[in-house]
């Protein structure tokens, strides 16, 4: 016996706020990205719990493709970064206005 | 309360705590050390869930792997948030309007979820089991995703390559 599982829900719901208010209100393309691995973290404990709460295997087995996922993304959104900040010399996306 | 339920709490604590520091922090750094324990946390969160594979995992890739990576461009960067507000005064209002929007109408759904009166029971997936699950019944997703992690070597390697150095004559007209 550990925990109702509305309880595991609170827990995942309140990290996904948390990695939302990370994306939209942090004004450094790292903390966005950040923010986002935050969310893909509150849904791979949401997915674990219910996974628990049928007690089936379906669950963790998405959550072994959401890290893969989280990896080629991070990878990815890590390298534009870099490349964005050679080219801009800056990490705010507020600079980034060459078409305007 | 069992033991469990105390465990769960402590970690819920744990996490929520963490996380909510590595958001607010100014300095990157920081922040990415924060979001570490946080990690460690969901790991051993996962481990209480009983998916031991996937809590090893979290530590590799999450709190290991990723983390080191987000340290290494944050090292590599001269990134200056030193004078960032973290939320500017006219954005206040909606922030907050927003989020308890959301707080309200998540705490409906979960009130009204029969499923989440169920009490969890403890039961562990050993990674043998998993492993033969994933196999016999993933086997195409698992070859998917390791293509996608291959295209995504290929990506980096096509970005992070440095540009070609704009030669004289393209540039001798004051232009790129």
């Amino acid at each position: 016996m550990i925990v109702p599982f509305g309880h595991v829900l609170i827990l995942a719901g309140l990290l996904f706020l948390m990695g939302i208010l990370c994306v939209v209100a942090r004004r450094s393309l790292i903390m966005i990205l950040l923010g986002i691995e935050i969310m893909l973290n509150a849904v791979a404990i949401i997915l674990v719990g219910s996974s628990l709460l049928w007690q089936h295997l379906e669950g963790q087995a998405i959550v072994l493709f959401v890290f893969a996922i989280a990896g080629a993304e991070v990878s990815i959104g890590l390298a534009l970064i870099v490349w964005a900040y050679r080219r801009t010399g800056s990490m705010d996306p507020n600079d980034y206005n060459l078409l305007k | 309360m069992t033991i469990y339920s105390i465990i769960f709490y402590i970690l819920a604590i744990l996490i929520l705590v963490t996380t909510g520091l590595a958001i607010t922090r100014r300095n990157l750094v920081h922040a990415v050390i924060y979001l570490i324990f946080s990690f460690f946390g969901s790991a051993m969160l996962f481990y209480l869930f009983g998916a031991p594979f996937l809590a090893v995992l979290e530590v590799i890739i999450y709190a290991g792997a990723i983390m080191v990576l987000f340290l290494f461009v944050v090292i590599m960067m001269k990134a200056d948030t030193g004078n960032e507000r973290i939320f500017a005064l006219r954005q206040w209002l909606p922030v907050a309007v927003v989020g308890l929007v959301y707080i309200a109408i998540g705490m409906g759904i979960i009130a009204g979820d029969p499923n989440s009166r169920i009490t969890l029971k403890t039961a562990q997936a050993a990674p043998s089991v998993f492993g033969q699950f994933i196999f016999k019944n993933h086997w195409l997703s698992i070859e998917i995703i390791s293509l996608l992690l291959l295209v995504a070597l290929a990506g980096v390697l096509i970005i992070g390559r440095r540009s070609r150095k704009p030669s004289a004559a393209e540039t001798s007209k004051g232009e790129l």
